[in-house]
């Protein structure tokens, strides 16, 4: 965690304003004792965040995230945040949060759907510039007509902005993904920024059960001292090559500052896997990987693949699953290894592209075993009986029905 | 509880059922039972369409989202069957075999058709007057939902009285954050008691009125409801 001597950092051990105190990741996430609660995922957002020694926050309207950045001033208000302060728009919040965390602070914020596009080019401004900003993005339809119902077809738009991103498929891992975040995306050697994502209303409205860590233990408060590059300095990198931008030489020098630069980006991405693989104990998870039919995907997608899972097993089926936990990083030799003995592959998905499905064939070998769907879009529900049903369905035209029934 | 059951709500936004599905899940959760709820609605308006869903079961519920085939229908206002303010048309679309609707009213709201349909799928309609017992006992229309809660624990036992009592005072009895329109409902139900505990006795009284009245209507039909 770097050495926190004589720079102001206060250290492990050490209790902040509210009696809470500074506490190791690993022994918070893993070694504390864990209390129950019937939560909704905005309230479940609002807990972690209560546990993150979060410095600033900027939050605007949005549904499915207004509860959430509202309960964030409720913290602020009670003195667990730092600073807090309301955007005049989602691009100007993106802005707000890229100067405090050029200053130094640990940064959160929340938004959804139409404000994600709002606010887009701020996201690989912040990856270029190496801030370890956090967002939750509780993702809910862009397209009109207008919903504001869940639908992932957000992520897409996000994928190459050079941010991890984290899908959580419940409140459970959307709490432990907004702590473990922070703890990945502030690596000096990764310090990128972490989009946390969670399907609007899936999670963000549904009440749950959730494990919660002890309330008197935080997070270590940020090192901005053990960042990659120099914190608000006009003179050297990032600020420097946007104030003074390469660019404006037109030579060659300049194509290959800006190459090289999103290149590292792209390395910092394929170093936070270590550091990820070990708080979220790996970028997937696994069930009957020796089945021939497998259910593969992210988000409420995947707990809808579990309850079709049970449909199928009920009827004396064996159907395997697949959970891919982050989106970049993307699991690329993990998906390969674990759907190599599949002979269908299924990613149902809550939009109407499917770029999840396109990221998993360009992955694997012979990929003509993917199916792309079931498919819906602008905040339809994906009930198990219509997996079911579309799997069936498909294995019919595929003619290799006797395949599952015997 | 041997399998899941699936309950929807259908009503009418500012009528709670959003806050009974939370109260009825939450109750569940009380008693060591699984259970998720969510919500779905479009922008937050009174009178507008309001739905929410609840899952209980024995074991993790991973099924989220609108509830596409329930066992348990209930209709918090008329409206929602001869306006078709409701997600789906009919209001009952999708429900199960043996399953139950139950509707806030006391003058039957159905057409020949839709009696046909559900006696073919052995659904049984019960009625109860949600809104005029909320007036009579808590004094005010807005504990509609305690009611609709009070006939579905009772009809279906789904979760017992005690747990509901728990549910209510996590609900009511601390600080709740909701959106902009519920904490403005929270704050106009407050002010129609003169303290919260009484605010908590009375919907808890309606709740009970219900339940008891659906029990007893359960042991004269012989019910047994066929999802426990």
């Amino acid at each position: 965690m770097g050495n926190y001597e004589g720079n102001g950092i206060p250290p492990i051990g050490s209790v902040n304003k509210k009696g809470q105190v500074y506490t190791d990741p690993n022994e918070l996430f893993f070694l504390s004792p864990r209390t129950q609660a019937f939560l909704t995922g905005s309230e479940v957002i609002k807990e972690a965040v209560k546990r993150a020694s979060v410095d600033f926050s900027v939050a605007y309207p949005i549904t499915p995230q207004s509860e959430a950045s509202s309960l964030v001033g409720e913290l602020y208000a009670d003195g667990y945040v730092g600073d807090y302060m309301r955007g005049e728009s989602e691009f100007a919040v993106m802005g707000q949060c890229a100067g405090g965390a050029f200053g130094g602070a640990r940064v959160f914020t929340t938004t959804a759907g139409p404000g994600t596009l709002r606010a887009f080019e701020n996201f690989p401004m912040w990856a270029g510039s190496r801030l370890p900003i956090q967002v939750v993005f509780t993702v809910r339809g862009v397209n009109s007509p207008l919903s504001i119902q869940p639908d992932t077809l957000e992520i897409a738009f996000m994928l190459e902005t050079g941010m991890l991103l984290w899908h959580a498929e419940t409140a459970q891992d959307l709490y432990d993904y907004i702590l473990k975040g922070y703890i990945v995306a502030e690596k000096p050697e990764v310090h990128l920024p972490i989009g946390v994502i969670c399907d609007g209303f899936f999670v963000t409205h549904t009440k749950d059960m959730v494990m919660l860590t002890p309330e008197n233990k935080v997070l270590p408060h940020y090192n901005p001292y053990a960042s990659p590059v120099t914190c608000m300095d006009m003179e050297s990198p990032p600020v420097r090559l946007m104030r003074d931008p390469f660019v404006m030489k037109s030579n060659y020098i300049s194509y290959m500052t800006h190459a090289s630069w999103q290149l590292e980006i792209r390395a910092a991405i394929e170093r936070s896997r270590k550091h990820t693989i070990q708080l979220l104990d790996g970028l997937i998870e696994v069930e009957n990987p020796d089945a021939d039919i497998l259910i593969v995907g992210s988000g409420t997608a995947v707990s809808q693949g579990r309850e079709a899972i049970r449909l199928f097993r009920d009827q004396g089926m064996k159907v395997g699953l697949v959970k891919i936990k982050t989106i970049r990083p993307f699991p690329y030799e993990e998906i390969k290894q674990a759907t190599k003995n599949a002979q269908h592959i299924f990613v149902p998905e809550f939009n109407i592209a499917g770029w999840l499905a396109r990221e998993i064939k360009a992955t694997i070998e012979r990929n003509e075993r993917v199916i792309a769907g079931p498919h819906v879009a602008g905040g339809m529900t994906m009930p198990p009986e219509v997996i079911v049903e579309e799997i069936e369905k498909s294995l019919a035209l595929r003619g290799k029905k006797e395949v599952i029934h015997g | 509880m041997k399998t899941r059951m699936n309950i929807r709500m259908s009503g009418l936004g500012g009528q709670g059922v959003v806050t009974s599905a939370h109260i009825m899940a939450m109750a569940a959760s009380k008693e060591n039972k699984f259970a998720i709820s969510n919500p779905f609605f479009g922008a937050e308006k009174r009178m507008a369409p309001a739905e929410s869903y609840v899952r209980i079961g024995p074991e993790r519920i991973y099924d989220r989202g609108e509830l596409v085939y329930p066992h348990i229908v209930m209709i918090f206002h008329p409206q929602v069957i001869t306006m078709g303010k409701s997600y789906t048309m009919p209001f009952f679309s999708g429900i199960k075999q043996n399953g139950i609707v139950i509707i806030n009213d006391d003058i039957d709201l159905l057409s020949d058709t839709e009696k046909e349909e559900l006696e073919k799928l052995n659904v049984l309609v019960y009625y109860v007057p949600a809104t005029k017992m909320a007036h009579d006992i808590a004094g005010t229309e807005l504990s509609t939902n305690m009611a609709m809660i009070g006939s579905v624990a009772g009809l279906t036992q789904v979760v017992g009285m005690e747990a509901l009592d728990l549910a209510l005072q996590d609900r009511f009895g601390k600080k709740y954050v909701a959106s902009g329109g519920t904490a403005t409902l929270d704050e106009a139900i407050k002010k129609k008691f003169a303290k919260k505990e009484m605010l908590l006795q009375k919907n808890l009284d309606t709740i009970k009125v219900a339940y008891d009245q659906a029990i007893d209507f359960a042991k004269t039909r012989h019910f047994v409801s066929e999802n426990m």
